[in-house]
């Protein structure tokens, strides 16, 4: 198929004009691009006030599909779980006995535990979560991580904050809106988080792979202590997070760590909860110098400064 | 008359006698729709990998491709600046890509002006996984070749899903032609 003959331009001034301004508006079009792709690459948190509207204006539809989904998925685990109704009960009745072993020694730790807070004079402090929310869409074509929150500014959430759902970490608060707000979730490229062992005090960080999976990086490195199976929990070192919050399964070992799986899927979540700052005053001082970014996630030297000044 | 020739007096577009297209459908399907495949994509729970292509991406050039000339040639700077508030990309890559991608399209279109099904998607598709490598350079994170390789589907889905949009669009652009304004 030709072009319709009405847009070729021939001996006509005028359409040879209007022609030419396409072309010089469509160019205009791309340099202003351009600008401003340099400069929300060079200043991250430039435009957030106005992905803020539009992200506020998007949530209300996407929390009726996150309703829908959520839905369907228990739909669809009810139908499986009939399929394979019989070998699971098994299964369960092994893991059972063993989880009421492995309770009866957490009742064990959880006394000595007491016991010791108590020596220590350290107070139990309950966290309580700034608000609760759904978990409503996400950047399904862009090669970053990032997740809607249905909730924002006006509920309290603040940019910095983690998100958790019952299972364990979903990431951090990047930018909020009026009743919306970005997560960067753990996945992303360009997310870090410090971490340990959950039966011990190896520290490393868990940075994202953007494939689903996280790269489990030892701070202390030489013989790699790890083994597939272990829990890696948060270190709470750079104050964002509280410790002990279930991050990732060791999936791999390389020679530097690992490779992790998560432990909270977002999209597995209906709700979760976003917490204040476990350490504001913390966070603070390690922001002071940098550039006052969103993006900064806590950096690698930021981070390892704190573990050592915790021990 | 009808007996004669049954499309005497309706055709595709609905009936002709009495009746005219209305002018804010017949004007804004085009961007509606675009608008409409950016924002599809936010909807769905993506936490591992990107699941979808740039459905708005692909409706623009099904748009630019099916009706020539109907998008001003600067439509792809507002609708990019509007892809970019929901994509996660940074703020102007959709504006650079999509206006480069509205004057590439021309200037092929004025080196091949004869063109049929299998050249279309052949340009739509390149067009398509060149877009698709540069958004993913223009992140804005570092890219690794993890990032690459659970990327690899979304090129594969937007070159084959291209001749099912542009069904789509000739039905939207039916549906944006019909008679739906009675004239008195």
């Amino acid at each position: 198929m030709a072009p319709p003959s009405s847009r070729r331009s021939g001996f006509s001034k005028k359409a040879q004009y209007s022609l030419f301004t396409g072309y010089l508006l469509a160019g205009a079009g791309a340099l202003l691009g351009l600008a401003l792709l340099a400069l929300s690459l060079w200043q991250p948190a430039a435009f957030a006030p106005l992905r803020g509207v539009a992200s506020d204006a998007v949530t209300p539809v996407a929390t009726g599909s996150a309703v829908a989904r959520s839905g369907s998925q228990g739909f669809f685990e009810s139908i499986t779980g009939y399929f394979n109704a019989g070998q699971q009960n098994a299964d369960l009745r092994r893991e059972m006995e063993l989880a009421r072993i492995r309770l009866a020694e957490a009742d064990a730790i959880k006394a000595e535990n007491q016991r010791l807070k108590g020596l220590l004079a350290l107070r139990e402090t309950e966290t309580k979560p700034v608000t609760m929310a759904r978990l409503v869409g996400s950047t399904a074509t862009s090669g970053r991580r990032l997740a809607y929150l249905s909730a924002g500014a006006s509920q309290g959430v603040l940019p910095g904050m983690p998100v958790i759902s019952e299972r364990g970490v979903i990431g951090r608060v990047l930018e909020t809106g009026r009743h919306s707000a970005r997560v960067l979730l753990l996945t992303d490229s360009e997310s870090v988080l410090p971490v340990r062992r959950a039966k011990d005090n190896i520290i490393a960080f868990a940075e994202g792979r953007g494939d689903g999976l996280l790269r489990i990086r030892l701070v202390n490195l030489g013989v790699n202590p790890l083994k597939v199976g272990d829990m890696m929990v948060t270190s709470g070192a750079g104050g964002y997070y509280r410790p002990g919050v279930a991050v990732a399964v060791i999936a791999k070992i390389t020679p530097d760590g690992g490779i992790a799986r998560l432990v909270a899927e977002p999209a597995a979540t209906s709700f979760v909860a976003v917490e204040p700052v476990a350490q504001p005053a913390a966070v603070a001082e390690l922001a002071e110098p940098d550039a006052p970014g969103a993006e900064a996630a806590p950096s690698p030297a930021a981070a390892a400064s704190a573990p050592t000044a915790e021990e | 008359m009808e007996r004669l020739d049954p499309r005497a007096r309706s055709d595709i577009y609905g009936r002709r006698i009495n009746r005219a297209p209305s002018p804010w459908r017949a004007r804004s399907v085009p961007y509606l729709s675009i608008m409409a495949g950016s924002l599809v994509p936010v909807l769905l729970m993506a936490d591992l990998m990107p699941l979808t292509p740039s459905f708005g991406f692909l409706l623009l050039l099904g748009w630019r491709m099916v009706r020539p000339g109907l998008l001003p040639q600067w439509a792809g700077a507002p609708l990019g600046a509007f892809d970019d508030l929901v994509s996660g990309q940074p703020f102007g890559s959709a504006i650079l890509l999509w206006s480069l991608a509205m004057i590439a399209i021309e200037l092929i279109e004025t080196r091949f002006p004869w063109r049929g099904f299998w050249q279309d998607w052949f340009t739509a598709g390149t067009m398509a996984v060149a877009y698709w490598l540069a958004a993913l350079m223009l992140s804005g994170a570092s890219l690794t070749p993890e990032m690459v390789a659970v990327a690899l589907p979304q090129a594969l889905f937007s070159v084959l899903l291209y001749p099912i949009l542009a069904r789509m669009v000739a039905s939207l652009d039916r549906f944006r032609l019909k008679r739906a304004r009675t004239i008195d």
